[in-house]
């Protein structure tokens, strides 16, 4: 399959990336040359075969429920690039 | 003040000579401190120093020395922490500008236990930006260059981990491995290097790139320390319900016996047309070599080791653009200024922030999880790892350990492939199963090629059998130690 603009667009969207036209060009013409590479995978039938998500036995790991020491209000803002009265600063969201 | 030259002696002598008061832990640090003002300018191995924070631990260990106690097995030892592995109240920049100003609020579970094994945190290793890449050209600070050959690539992603090692400034350091990156730069610039079996070693507080792949692991200049290493680092944590709840081996004890009864597997896969002839020919003078010790060299077959590259690529990329979701501009790191809306403040804020090799691999990613996409790649991919995985439990019914070069191609000249991402991605043909299969392995230096670039081979084992990996490794170095000499 090829890749066109339009897919280059709809998924840099969905990725939330905002690229220049150069970028958007050079990405498709990139991914296309990856994902033809990627053909190769279809020379092999795994219909029979189950997904690997993870390599080890672990399934539903347990640990007790109780109250442990958590990150202060401050050192958890601390990184925040806008805040202001324990809050975290953003763009106005509701018109 | 004595000068203590870091290149001519192994961790354990170090933590002996400071046990003993032949040196101070403060000098040893020192020491370390003096050999990165000196060479990063050359080398860009480290993106950040922990000058003040290292003097003060080793100050501790020398305090400890005067109370006349005991010392751990690596206390007071420097050791140099790639800059994806979070250290609390100093930058952690995964070689982005989109974390550039980040200071993480707590320390990583291995960091922690560093620090409570008295060990001297020196120095942040540059990298590829997000442990993205095979060649630690993709840092927002600039690509890390080989001490062997300056105008050469480390390989990658733990570059500067393996330069900082390989130049002779620590004799250990940590690095992160997904799909090589602890091997593959060990292997270049001449180093130790081992990537334990997924689940070994505790992830909390390593920046995420493909959770199902991502381990951290050490690499160093002795075998024997790199075992040390590991011991300090492996074990549960409940912080990451991933690091099996499983004992630990004893890595260090009468490390290196036992070996001549071992069955080696030589897989025809990793024989390949095209590979560098000095490598190839190296790799087989090392099998040779154990066989006439005694260990039992059997023909292998790992039938799928040529669809690892893509069912690789999908995969990672796909758990990558996921992880990096997070990154917008809200809570940390860089933010873009002046957008007007939520929308452009996320799309802006990581189009500035990320590189683009990032950028490449969460469009790829994100396009392989896309509504329409999902079972035509992710989930193939998924499918071809199970295959993948398959081959290895097969092998290892048979073999106690497989021996195969680490990369096809020595380090290649910095720039060669930037702009080709499918040949850099090719680079990775020996690294990327065993990551599909978590199963942990090792990179050893050997010799190096008619150009004087250093090879590694690559030693593969069952999962958590690490100790068989150190075994083979260190009963080389007793044999060969000169393989291991540091750059000059």
């Amino acid at each position: 399959m090829k890749i066109t603009d339009a897919q280059v667009e709809y998924v840099a969207q969905l990725a939330r990336l905002e690229l220049s036209p150069e970028e958007k060009a050079r990405l498709r013409d990139q991914l296309n040359s990856i994902l033809e590479y990627m053909e190769k995978l279809n020379e092999l039938n795994t219909d029979e075969v189950e997904p690997t998500s993870h390599v080890l036995p672990i399934t539903n790991v347990m640990k007790e429920d109780r109250v442990e020491p958590s990150l202060s209000r401050e050192a958890s803002l601390a990184n925040a690039p806008n805040h202001e009265d324990g809050h975290i600063r953003v763009p106005k969201i509701i018109e | 003040m004595a000068h203590v030259d870091l290149s001519k002696k192994s961790a354990s002598e170090l933590r002996r000579a400071i046990q003993a008061r032949e040196l101070r832990a403060v000098e040893v640090a020192e020491a370390a401190l003096q050999c990165i003002a000196e060479r990063n300018g050359q080398l860009n191995a480290f993106i950040s120093v922990c000058r003040q924070p290292a003097l003060e631990a080793a100050a501790a260990v020398d305090a400890k020395v005067a109370r006349g106690e005991e010392l751990g097995i690596l206390e007071g030892v420097p050791v140099a922490v790639k800059d994806n592995i979070c250290t609390a109240g100093h930058p952690t920049t995964c070689a982005s500008r989109i974390l550039a100003n980040f200071v993480p609020p707590y320390d990583s579970t291995v960091v922690r236990r560093l620090r409570q094994a008295g060990m001297v945190i020196v120095g942040k290793t540059n990298m590829d930006e997000f442990a993205m890449g095979s060649s630690s050209e993709t840092s927002y600070f600039g690509a890390v260059h080989n001490p062997w050959a300056l105008e050469r690539i480390t390989g990658g992603s733990s570059g500067g981990s393996a330069a900082a090692v390989a130049a002779g400034c620590v004799p250990l350091a940590l690095g992160s491995d997904t799909g090589g990156s602890i091997r593959q730069p060990a292997g270049m610039c001449g180093v130790v290097g081992l990537k334990p079996t997924y689940g070994r070693v505790s992830r909390f507080g390593l920046v995420a790139f493909a959770s199902s792949l991502d381990q951290i692991g050490p690499l160093g200049h002795h075998v024997e320390d790199v075992a040390a290493l590991l011991q300090i680092i492996s074990g549960h944590d409940p912080h990451d319900s991933t690091a099996a709840d499983l004992p630990v081996e004893d890595y260090t004890r009468n490390l290196g016996r036992g070996v001549e009864r071992l069955r080696l597997g030589v897989p025809k896969e990793y024989f390949i047309e095209g590979m560098d002839a000095d490598i190839r020919a190296a790799t087989e003078a090392v099998i040779q070599f154990y066989v006439e010790q005694g260990c039992r060299r059997v023909e292998l077959s790992l039938p799928h080791t040529d669809y690892a590259i893509a069912a690789y690529y999908i995969v990672a990329s796909s758990e990558a653009s996921s992880n990096l979701a997070r990154y917008d501009g809200v809570r940390y790191g860089y933010r873009t200024q002046g957008a007007g809306d939520l929308y452009s403040l996320y799309a802006r804020t990581r189009a500035e922030g990320f590189g683009s090799e990032v950028k490449r691999r969460i469009m790829l990613g994100t396009f392989a999880l896309s509504s329409g996409y999902y079972d035509a790649y992710y989930r193939k991919a998924q499918k071809v790892r199970t295959l993948i995985r398959q081959d290895f439990e097969r092998a290892f019914a048979q073999v106690d350990a497989i021996i195969c070069p680490v990369s096809p191609i020595p380090a290649f000249p910095i720039g060669e492939k930037f702009d080709d991402p499918l040949q850099m991605y090719l680079c990775d043909v020996f690294t990327l199963p065993a990551s599909m299969g978590g199963v942990p392995g090792m990179s050893i230096p050997v010799g190096r090629t008619r150009h004087g670039l250093p090879i590694g081979v690559q030693l593969l084992a069952p999962h958590f059998k690490e100790r068989t990996l150190l075994d083979l490794a260190a009963f080389y170095q007793r044999h060969f130690p000169e393989a291991f000499d540091l750059v000059k």
